[in-house]
């Protein structure tokens, strides 16, 4: 395999924008204990609106890959936090099932509501950043590549920061470890919930502007695998985990890309989620997850 | 400067609390006793906000906190520390401290709480890095305690801080109980089991069984009640 090192690099920029998705289940599985399928409609969003404001800009430059990311991230943010309140505060304490299927019902309203508003046509994804291709050997490496690395690198930089550092992060980390205990010191867990789905689906509106970078076909159902594949790469990661997340997302990228430039293609989804199976059977709480007893 | 009237709690189709009623004087220690099941803690997490009542009013300072959000009603300077303790396991001892003082911002006046908890719990000091899920119990629950202390507060209630801990700590926790109360004026509501000890503490005390006050009195006169002697007091 002499082009390893350019499957390796391809790998890496999907597996990026996978981290980026399953660090919106991840954190919000984290602190609210449930998967929020509407996730990948949300990475979609972010993909739309990267779409508008690149046809607005109209010149390709800096700036206008930079305000697309941005936003994609603040309407991606807003949508969550809107989401949070509408779909999933009314039902706090109700069972995991009524959560789980409203935010499936979540999920296809952004589907079809997508395909209302934006139209069920895929559509071409414009130029973001200016890009150019740099050859080194054999590796053939374009700038967007780059651009997907080092913005999921900053933002992963700047999560940990946020979690580890800041006071609302630290209110994270204690509803996620004991929701009661962090009332009675005084958290405001609706806040802290809020923020939390703000974050991930800013993160995913990243993703999304990202992927379509790399991806250049839009359209209002584009969501549904790579928020899966991100959803597994949580689960692979250790749900819950932010650096598994991270981890996760990188494997699940590079084994799909090498399966996918190796005679095996065709089957390079199930190698992958094989991968998954087999990763579970030995880890049962995923890579970096901690086996906890999941609290009911 | 607490007063609880008529307050009944239930889970679905069980009725935890059945329209119970008290009263806890500023400045005292008061004790609540009962049995298993009885209903002490549900009260208690009702009080704090966390459970909404069927009916009944919680006034704390004359203000009516009954549908208060839990960290509205820390704000007011009323806080718990809960039954089993509940420390933040995967945090450092400092860590849980820290996040006892959420809600305050001066960092010079939260150094000074912290000395202060410190003084009380010499032990957490030494323990200050160490991981909170690797503490004994009976430090947990001293990291619970100086938590809740962090928050400075005027009034707390503590969910049998007794519970799974050696006697010999036992009484270590109870003159720290004591010496809160006596040292920094917070008001104090002790749910026991232990009913030797907390009648020996406390000024006043209620027994609930089954969702319902049964007994109420001063401690003094309740700690020789045959009423408690048989089912509390072994015999
Ligand atoms: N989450 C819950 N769902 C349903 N029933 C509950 C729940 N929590 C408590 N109960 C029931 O409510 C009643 C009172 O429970 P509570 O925990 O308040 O008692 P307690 O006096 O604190 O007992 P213990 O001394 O064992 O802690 C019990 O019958 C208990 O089974
Ligand atoms: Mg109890």
């Amino acid at each position: 395999m002499s082009d390893l090192p350019q499957q390796l690099l391809n790998g890496l920029s999907l597996g990026a924008i996978y981290a980026l998705i399953a660090l919106g289940y991840t954190l919000v599985y984290g602190v609210l204990r449930f998967i929020n399928f509407a996730h990948s409609e949300v990475f979609m969003v972010g993909a739309f609106v990267g779409c508008y404001i690149g046809r607005l800009a109209g010149a390709v430059t800096w700036w206008s890959g930079l305000t697309a990311l941005a936003a994609a991230m603040l309407v991606c943010g807003v949508l969550g936090w809107i989401i949070e309140k509408i779909a999933y505060r009314p039902l706090r304490g109700a069972p995991v099932l009524n959560v789980l299927i409203t935010a499936i019902g979540v999920s296809l309203f952004l589907q079809y509501g997508g395909q209302l508003v934006f139209g069920a046509t895929p559509r071409t994804f414009p130029p973001l950043f200016p890009e150019t291709r740099v050859s080194l050997g054999s590796l053939d490496i374009s700038t967007n590549q780059l651009i997907v690395i080092v913005v999921t690198t900053v933002l992963l930089v700047a999560l940990q920061l946020i979690v580890k550092h800041t006071r609302i992060g630290t209110a994270m980390r204690a509803v996620a470890l004991n929701p009661k205990a962090a009332q009675l010191v005084g958290i405001n867990t609706n806040t802290v919930f809020s923020f939390t789905f703000v974050l991930g689906s800013a993160l995913a509106g990243a993703g999304g502007v990202l992927y379509a970078m790399n991806y250049p076909s839009i359209d209002p159902l584009m969501g549904v695998m790579p928020g899966l594949k991100a959803f597994v790469a949580a689960i692979l990661g250790g749900i819950g985990s932010i650096p598994g997340a991270a981890l996760g997302g990188l494997i699940l990228g590079a084994a799909e890309t090498l399966v996918g430039g190796s005679q095996f293609s065709t089957y390079k989804d199930a190698i992958a989620f094989g991968l998954l199976i087999l990763i579970l059977l030995a880890r049962p709480s995923g890579l970096l997850g901690r086996a906890t007893v999941e609290k009911v | 400067m607490l007063s609880v009237s008529q307050l009944s709690v239930a889970y679905g189709a069980i009725k935890a609390v059945n329209g119970i009623s008290f009263e806890i004087p500023r400045g005292a220690i008061v004790t609540l006793i009962g049995g298993n099941g009885a209903g002490k803690t549900t009260t208690l997490q009702t009080i704090s906000g966390l459970i909404r009542p069927a009916a009944g009013t919680i006034r704390f300072d004359n203000e009516d906190i009954t549908r208060l959000a839990p960290h509205a009603i820390v704000a007011r300077g009323l806080c718990q520390v809960p039954e089993g303790r509940m420390v933040f396991t995967n945090l450092s001892v400092a860590e849980n401290l820290a996040l006892g003082s959420y809600l305050h911002r001066d960092p010079e006046q939260i150094a000074r709480t912290l000395h202060h908890v410190f003084e009380i719990f010499p032990r957490l000091k030494e323990r200050i890095k160490q991981t909170a899920g690797t503490l004994s119990g009976g430090e947990q629950q001293m990291l619970a305690i100086g938590r809740a202390l962090m928050s400075r507060p005027r009034f707390l209630m503590l969910d049998e801080p007794s519970l799974g801990i050696a006697p010999r700590l036992v009484t270590t926790i109870f003159e720290k109980i004591v010496e809160i109360n006596r040292d920094q004026g917070i008001t104090i509501l002790l749910v026991e089991q232990n009913a030797h000890l907390a009648l020996e503490i406390s000024s006043h005390a209620y027994v609930l069984e089954t969702g319902q006050i049964v007994v109420a009195g001063a401690s003094r006169d309740l700690r020789n009640d045959p009423r408690l002697k048989a089912a509390y007091l072994g015999g």
